[in-house]
């Protein structure tokens, strides 16, 4: 999977995100996948993987085969 | 680089058992409810406690390991109407999947972070 189509499509989504993608296995599938965005503020930890996870439904359908997930906040 | 995918290192002694189902005419969301409900903590993974078939279930198990408890788990590779039927049933779209007390947790990410806060230790503490 191409990182600039993924940074793109999480920033569709999440405005103000600042994305990290670096790849585990060296084979373009298992992604390590930082994100910074305030929209994760007050929600807990399910809930902020599970928006991330929602907005990459379809890639991970075929594209992304796993993805090591790390949400943080600005502040 | 160090392996990703294993944060536990030693070796445990395992206290996980796969799941033994008799499913005979249940749909795949009743076998689902069923599982979850058969024990405190049960994993939906790839492979079986002692031969995890990929890096993430194989760190969720070590997890387990090291937490010293029981638990069931079901290879998802053993059966597709499960293995989709799950990510429907709780709306996260990878293996494996950890409940606990019938509840969906998270992947090995959450569990993982939730290992390193000590907060799985708390909940599990229950």
């Amino acid at each position: 999977m191409d990182f600039k189509e993924l940074e793109n499509l999480i920033k569709e989504n999440l405005k103000d995100a600042k994305v990290e993608v670096s790849d585990l296995t060296g084979t373009g599938d298992h992604l390590g996948l930082k994100i910074t965005s305030n929209e994760f503020k007050g929600k807990n930890l399910l809930a902020q993987h599970r928006m991330v996870m929602d907005i990459l439904k379809e890639e991970l359908k075929d594209r992304i085969h796993a993805v090591k997930l790390k949400t943080e906040t600005y502040e | 680089m160090s392996n990703p995918f294993n944060i536990i290192g030693q070796e445990q002694t395992s206290k996980g058992l796969p799941y033994q189902e008799n499913a005979e005419g249940l749909d795949v969301k009743k076998r689902i409810e069923n599982m979850i409900s058969s024990t405190p903590v049960f994993l939906f993974m790839k492979g079986i406690p002692d031969f995890p078939q990929c890096g993430f279930s194989a760190n969720v198990i070590a997890i387990l390991n090291s937490l010293d408890i029981d638990y069931r788990t079901f290879d998802v590779l053993s059966d597709m109407d499960i293995r989709q039927g799950i990510k429907e049933f709780s709306n996260w779209p990878t293996i494996p999947q950890l409940y606990v007390n019938g509840e969906f947790i998270g992947g090995c990410d959450i569990i993982t972070e939730m290992y390193q806060s000590g907060e799985i230790q708390t909940l599990l503490a229950k």
